[in-house]
């Protein structure tokens, strides 16, 4: 259950007499996802459609000497073939999409293979035939000739200058002196403040560790799946599950030349994405497919193309080190992050140095990341990239600097805390933060003082995350009974038609059943950046808001035409439009009286908002957990779990509460089972869900979450983005307490039994 | 390619007919050949529970039993849940917990549930833990569902009295 504390400045809309934000109304998409008619990706069927399918490559590193598709092109039923020849050959260059940066030659060799494979499950060609056996037996007929090169898949491997090269084009950027050599390391970063060696020097206390974590999966249930049509004239439509309908029309337009104004694409419901489905890999493929054989191609990834061709995220090779004063005041902090990028540049490690030290004061630190490309899957964005996997290292060296201080790790974070004013490690000052409120509503929970029994320990952790705003559009239309329509660009991943719904109907005065959220496609709306960063609800629900404000100023105008009474003698209550002087005597008219009246006030009643949504407030979250660990098999157990964050303000408590209580149980699998196991040529070898054991529901305790609002004045009702912050903390709440229960140190993921039992074993 | 099989079975009380590739899953014929699109195929292999149905009255994975396995037989579907318009108390009490984020996992949940539940009206949270735990759920951590199973099988145990 959740506790909801509540302090500080009220958002300009939140005059503390909310009647539906704040509220638990019933998701508006609800009915339609338990009865099983909602649409996602695979779920679409069209007339004539034929079936798409991926040859993927076996090795994790060799040049594509050919590809023979005669046999396979000759079989009955086969309609179409791609290999790389059927993409254009595009140059390098970096674009911007939105929220997401790429390389326009990375996107599509990653999309499709082009003379060198760079990971076992690379795809390399794409058959469409009018059944998905046939299909298979196209695949099998397709003669790829490899020429084998030496591969590498761990990032520190990788670094070595004896390491085989992934590209030859790949220079290190962000060095004093340009290499004259290519390496695997695409860039450094460094953040730097003050004197470290000087601090260091002065330091009462020191620790000092190295910290591993393992490449997971963002794990969604739904795997990719697309339906594609390219016509005779050029004009394409693309049905796909996605985490951004806008951003798939982008890079297929990049990826196959295309313009935008030639590509539909319509958002199917999104089975889970948490960060993986903001790039694509099939949609590019099915068009191209579609473009061949003019029928409309359907493509649906196995779990094992999954786990091989998508996601993950990186793994990271950390170094902290931390010099405090006798009381607790951390003085300086060093800290490395090597991260693995996968077979493309562009690992998380720019947000992983960034957001590393984001909850301390710390006046002298250096965090340098390395972006380390490898022969695994190109990693994708997962929910706060790179902020978990610093956390950790960071988080672990707080625990370890508490104990040897002799201090409680909360006040430990206490002493430390970043305060409103006080410039981020990353470099803005902050404003409106609730990092103390957060720290302070653990402190007070009877989670933080109760009884430990034997080989039971308790861990502590906090998290950071920026949060983002950014360019979203939306409309609200006035039916003529007085309901209203709100449509926005925003895939709904998890509840967001119902907080769209919710801020309209707050502003309109209406109740939230008479408000209809929809998520419109491509051309059906303006453009909107992807659902990501943790910022629909706060941008897109400002453009709502906005667009229901507009709505409000022309209904009052309205009102006052029928009322024959000027506009500054009309208010707007409750959905309904007052006349300010009673002594005329003006019956109120209801906002359906004005909608049905429309055509005499200036005809129909909308109104449409893009913006640029800036001030989005960052967001902290403390966790607490306590494990039990079997001495003899090692098997940890999660016991009970806390976690508190500040949230701005929940505009649907229990969506936000299903975020928190969901990040910390991908944070407890990343602690505790998930991993990318390689074999020694480069195969993953636990592509399925029994080997890539993410947690059931046996596996976890009820998740208390706390919600502490602390206003974001600059939404109107106050939000933050919720989304993310609660995946940073537990990796190491979760590690740090399995630390204490057995009283070793382990620093390295996931904490697995036999991992356990060496380190009980060590004695 | 192998000849399809006729097959003939019921599906949430109705007869249906439909032919079946020899490999093709229960799963396959249940989406592709009847339109029931509200089982999902998650993993394919029985490992995240989104295609559970009950099959002559047990819960099975859809994709791990063969469509030429139905002969005969009655399957029920989270598209046979509710009755009509009106839900079944385990969906009403999913939407009232918000016990669904994206949703794809909900009907395999439902159906699960529904069996926990006809087998067991009065299960302790450890037992709809341990029956559930062959449905992955990535959003939701489990807290919510568990909440509306357990209120469910209450309101269920109360109209039966």
């Amino acid at each position: 259950m959740s506790d909801v504390l509540e302090r500080r400045d009220a958002a300009p809309l939140d005059d503390g007499h909310l009647k539906v934000v704040g509220t638990r109304p019933v998701r508006p998409d609800g009915a339609d996802k338990v009865t099983g008619k909602a649409m996602y990706g695979a779920d679409l069927a069209m007339p004539g459609m034929v079936v798409g399918k991926i040859l993927r490559s076996p090795h994790a590193h060799a040049r594509i000497v050919s590809i023979d598709t005669r046999k396979a092109r000759a079989l009955p039923g086969v309609k179409a073939i791609v290999t790389a020849a059927d993409f254009p050959d595009l140059a390098s260059e970096e674009f911007e999409a939105g929220e997401s940066a790429g390389n326009l030659r990375d996107l599509s060799q990653n999309v499709m293979a082009r003379h060198v494979v760079l990971y076992d499950g690379h795809a390399v060609a794409a058959v469409a035939a009018t059944s998905s056996s046939i299909a298979d037996e196209a695949l099998a007929l397709i003669v790829v000739d490899y020429e084998v090169l030496p591969h590498v898949t761990e990032v520190e491997a990788a670094m070595s200058p004896d390491a085989p090269v992934l590209h030859a084009h790949m220079f290190t950027q962000g060095l004093a002196v340009t290499p004259d050599k290519p390496s695997n390391i695409a860039k450094r970063n460094e953040l730097t403040r003050g004197d470290l060696a000087a601090a260091f020097a002065e330091a009462d206390v020191t620790v000092e560790g190295r910290y591993t974590t393992a490449a997971v999966h963002q794990g969604y249930i739904e795997p990719h799946a697309c339906v594609a049509s390219y016509a005779a004239d050029g004009q394409c439509q693309v049905w796909s599950s996605s985490q951004g309908q806008f951003m798939i029309r982008t890079y297929c337009a990049k990826v196959l030349n295309l313009e935008s104004s030639n590509i539909r694409v319509t958002p199917a419901e999104i089975g889970g994405g948490f960060g993986g489905k903001t790039t694509v890999y099939l949609e590019p493929v099915a068009l191209a497919l579609s473009r061949q054989c003019g029928h409309p191609v359907k493509m649906v990834m196995t779990r094992d193309e999954v786990f091989r061709a998508s996601g993950p995220t990186s793994a990271g090779v950390m170094t902290v080190k931390l010099g405090a004063k006798a009381d607790g005041t951390i003085t300086a902090a060093d800290v490395v992050l090597k991260f693995q990028a996968g077979a493309f540049e562009g690992s998380p490690v720019g947000a992983g140095s960034m957001t590393a030290l984001a909850c301390y004061d710390i006046p002298n630190f250096s965090i340098v990341g390395y972006d380390v490309v490898t022969n695994t899957p190109k990693v994708a964005a997962y929910r706060a990239p790179g902020a978990p996997i610093s956390a950790f290292a960071v988080e672990t060296a707080m625990d370890e600097l508490a104990a040897k201080l002799g201090m409680d790790p909360l006040a430990l974070r206490e002493k430390n805390a970043v305060r409103d004013g006080m410039k981020a490690s990353y470099g803005p000052v902050f404003k409106n933060i609730g990092y103390v409120e957060t720290l302070e509503a653990i402190r007070s929970h009877p989670h933080y003082t109760a009884p430990l029994g034997p080989n039971q320990g308790r861990g502590l952790a906090v998290g950071f995350w920026f949060n983002i705003g950014g360019e979203s559009t939306a409309a609200v239309n006035i039916n003529e009974d007085g309901t209203a329509v709100v449509i926005s660009g925003n895939p709904d991943i998890g509840g967001s038609r119902a907080s769209m719904a919710m801020m309209a109907a707050e502003v309109l005065g209406l109740p939230v059943e008479k408000v209809r959220p929809i998520v419109a496609d491509t051309a059906s709306i303006g453009f909107s950046m992807l659902t990501g960063g943790s910022r629909t609800t706060f941008a897109t629900g400002m453009a709502v808001t906005q667009a229901s404000q507009k709505i409000v100023e022309d209904l009052k105008r309205r009102a006052a035409m029928l009322m024959d009474v000027s506009v500054d003698q009309v208010d707007w209550v409750d959905g309904v439009a007052v006349c300010r002087d009673a002594s005329k005597g003006k019956a109120d008219l209801s906002l359906a009286h004005i909608a049905e009246k429309s055509g005499q006030t200036g005809g129909p009643i909308g109104a449409q908002v893009s913006l640029n949504a800036q001030g989005a407030g960052p967001g902290f979250g403390v966790h607490l957990c306590d494990v039990e660990v079997d001495p003899e098999t090692g098997h940890v157990t999660v016991l009970r779990y806390t976690a508190a964050q500040d949230v701005g303000k929940a505009i649907h408590p229990a969506y936000v509460e299903g975020q928190i209580q969901g990040g910390v149980a991908q944070g407890v699998g990343w602690a505790l089972n998930e991993e990318y196991i390689f074999d020694r040529t480069g195969h993953m070898e636990n592509a399925g869900f029994l080997d890539y054991r993410v947690p059931v529901a046996s596996d976890l305790p009820m998740i208390d979450s706390i919600l502490v609002e602390v206003a974001n004045p600059r939404h109107p009702f106050g939000a933050k983005g919720v989304g993310e912050v609660p995946i940073v903390p537990p990796l190491a709440a979760v590690g740090n307490a399995v630390s204490a229960a057995i009283g070793k140190r382990l620093t390295d993921l996931p904490m697995a039994p036999p991992k356990i039992r060496a380190a009980i074993d060590a004695g | 390619m192998s000849k399809r099989q006729h097959i003939s079975a019921t599906v949430n009380g109705d007869p249906v007919e439909f032919l079946a590739e020899p490999g093709a899953t229960l799963l396959d014929a249940l989406r592709d050949d009847l339109g029931l699109t509200g089982s999902k195929e998650g993993c394919g292999s029985g490992d995240c529970g989104a295609c559970s149905v009950i099959l002559d009255g047990r819960l099975v994975c859809s994709c791990l039993v063969l469509a030429v396995e139905a002969e005969g037989r009655r399957v029920e579907t989270i598209e046979g849940m509710a009755e009509g318009s009106k839900l079944h108390p385990l969906q009403q009490k999913f939407l009232e917990h918000a016990a669904l984020q994206c949703g794809f996992c909900t009907p395999g949940l439902l159906v699960s549930a529904k069996a926990l539940l006809d087998a067991n009206p009065d299960p302790t949270e450890t037992e709809a833990r341990y029956w559930l735990a062959g449905n992955l759920c990535r959003c939701t951590g489990y807290d919510k569902i568990i909440r509306a199973v357990m209120d469910a099988a209450a309101e269920l145990r109360q109209e039966k009295v």
